[in-house]
């Protein structure tokens, strides 16, 4: 099943009945797969007039109850934000897709990590925090989407799915596995008429600064919650690893790749792969760092994760970083070049 | 002893934060009047804009969703694509009408969106004090045109409302004033006929009402309201520009 296809489905199967969206490339065949499946299965389907509109539309069905959900790719995450801030603000349930292009600007369509910041650092204005899933295969990338929508509820936050336009299209072999059993508290927050009961209000705006760093400290409270139970990551034969490679997402596959090319030259290194992104898997490189003797961060960017990495391990291991932004998707063997030059510099 | 004139249930015992003068209390008034008398109270649910009535869910006691300014109608959209047997109607200002979210709106009522906009134009930006808006009146000094609005540099009065009314997905298109008790009469109808368009299903209803802002116009009450009839109304209006629920060959 193609990347794309795989996450409309999953979002459907996992009660994902409201879509809003606007075309751009490179995540047009999402739109596409929900336009013809959101039919088929009674749910709605709607082409907003841009991303400022769909995400709003979001906002719209969220707050009546429903599972809703967006997807675009990097200029059109830009302008979502503002319904992004606010959704956090709300504490509305909603799954948004980024599939991450090169940038800034306009910058082009290859696949690229060059939103990691405005991923994980909440994007909009205000203080704030939102859950960022960054699959590495296609089962993953369907896996992940049907726990993003429940993640989403449990938590009442927006949940952001951060891919590329490699994720989107490669092609794999997937096991549609069943959305799993979970609890979900019941929604006592919607709109949908005071019908026998009070009326209710959904509102962001607190002119009080008491009672707005009241409501502040309320979402950190939940923040640290979801700091607490939601990491997740990979490890990759990290146990003996002197060189431990730390990426994400369709850079994770290259460095797999390469982790195994030099494994079999006899180099001890591994690959821990954040899945969350924020929560970051601090803890787990805590731990490596007490065993491993080199961290290479590698991303698809200038330079990203590699300040959230710096920050896990203190200090206590050195940490080197490769990269290549733009849209440019190395090869194993560039990786694994890159491993073998800092072995022997290091004299691992 | 009968009574005859009483607060609506679905308006809040509260008093409100509004200028006197202003418009929007009349206006939440005849809302929450058409709540009741249509017995929509567990049914409506209400998109207040950015602007002065932010606060409306102070006053309205029925389901209200804030939205970003001027995004409105895109968030009423998601309300009633979710929930279509539910009546969703957007409050909102000139700047958050027609200059932010012009593009929420005119998309909303091409669609046809079975939702209803309430559009106050008192042809400022209240709460932020006063600064010029797409309906600013030609020559009118606010805080951002102290020189008075000159078409040369700041354009023209922006008539959305007429722009809304050669869309097909619009159904019911008209411009009130609050200027007179007469009008203000015209007003509450105007409303209620653009609540009865949305449950029909028919399309997209929207009813402007030109409304005073004697704090920002610099005038008092009474002036302002002769100013609404006298100069307002002359720029924009008032009258139903669109109404395909009646019949042609009648």
């Amino acid at each position: 099943m193609k990347g794309t296809d795989a996450l409309g489905e999953a979002a459907i199967r996992a009660g994902c009945t409201c879509y809003f969206g606007y075309p751009i490339t490179p995540q047009n065949e999402v739109p596409e797969y929900m336009s013809r499946r959101m039919e088929e299965v009674g749910g709605v389907f709607l082409q907003g007039e841009s991303e400022i509109a769909s995400i709003n539309m979001v906002l719209g069905a969220a707050a009546s109850g429903k599972r809703a959900m967006t997807s675009s790719s990097s200029p059109g995450i830009s302008l979502k934000q503002e319904g992004l801030s606010f959704m956090a603000a709300l504490e509305l349930p909603a799954v948004i897709v980024n599939i991450n292009r090169g940038g800034p600007g306009l910058g082009n369509i290859a696949p690229s990590q060059g939103d990691y910041y405005q991923a994980t650092r909440g994007g909009g204005h205000g203080d704030y925090r939102m859950p960022v899933y960054a699959p590495a295969s296609v089962q993953e990338l369907y896996d992940i989407t049907m726990k993003s929508f429940d993640v989403a509820d449990l938590y009442r936050t927006p949940v952001m799915i951060l891919g590329d336009g490699m994720m989107g299209q490669i092609v794999e072999p997937i096991s549609l596995n069943e959305r799993p059993e979970v609890e979900i508290p019941p929604k006592d927050y919607i709109l949908d008429g005071a019908q026998d009961r009070p009326s209710r209000i959904v509102k962001s705006l607190i002119l009080d600064p008491a009672e707005m760093e009241e409501h502040n400290w309320k979402l950190k409270r939940k923040y640290d919650l979801m700091a607490h139970e939601l990491p997740q990551w990979e490890e990759f034969m990290t146990d003996d690893a002197k060189l431990t490679i730390i990426a994400y997402g369709t850079a994770a596959r290259i460095a797999k790749g390469a982790v195994k090319r030099a494994r079999s030259e006899g180099l001890k290194v591994g690959l821990l792969r954040p899945i969350t992104l924020w929560p970051f898997p601090e803890e787990a490189i805590r731990s490596l760092a007490k065993k491993t003797k080199l961290f290479l961060v590698f991303e698809m960017s200038t330079g990203q994760m590699l300040d959230d990495v710096r920050l896990a391990i203190e200090g206590r291991v050195p940490c080197e970083f490769y990269g290549r932004p733009g849209g440019v998707v190395p090869i194993p063997q560039e990786i694994a070049r890159i491993i073998e030059r800092y072995w022997l510099q290091k004299e691992l | 002893m009968k009574a005859i004139y009483t607060r609506p249930k679905s308006l809040k015992p509260v008093s409100n934060h509004y200028c006197p003068g202003c418009g929007h209390s009349i206006i939440h008034r005849l809302v929450c009047e058409l709540v009741d008398e249509m017995d929509m109270r567990g049914r409506i649910i209400c998109i207040p804009p950015a602007g002065c009535a932010v606060l409306a869910y102070n006053y309205f006691d029925f389901d209200v969703c804030e939205s970003a300014h001027g995004r409105g109608c895109a968030v009423a959209t998601g309300f009633k694509r979710a929930q279509p047997d539910r009546i969703i109607f957007t409050y909102q200002g000139d700047g958050d009408m027609a200059a932010i979210g012009t593009a929420e709106t005119l998309h909303a009522a091409n669609r046809g969106e079975k939702i209803t906009s309430i559009f106050v134009n008192n042809a400022v930006y209240g709460m932020t004090g006063g600064q010029m808006a797409p309906t600013t009146m030609i020559g009118q000094k606010t805080t951002t045109s102290p020189y008075g609005r000159r078409t040369e540099v700041e354009g023209y009065p922006l008539k959305i409302t007429e722009l809304i009314a050669t869309l097909p997905g619009a159904a019911y298109v008209t411009r009130t004033s609050l200027a007179t008790p007469a009008k203000i009469r015209e007003t509450k109808k105007a409303i209620k006929k653009a609540f009865e368009v949305q449950m029909a299903g028919t399309g997209y209803s929207l009813v402007e009402v030109l409304s005073p802002c004697p704090t920002n116009w610099k005038v008092s009450p009474r002036e302002a309201f002769v100013y609404l009839e006298e100069t307002m109304e002359k720029e924009y209006p008032i009258g139903v520009m669109k109404d395909n629920t009646t019949k042609k060959d009648k």
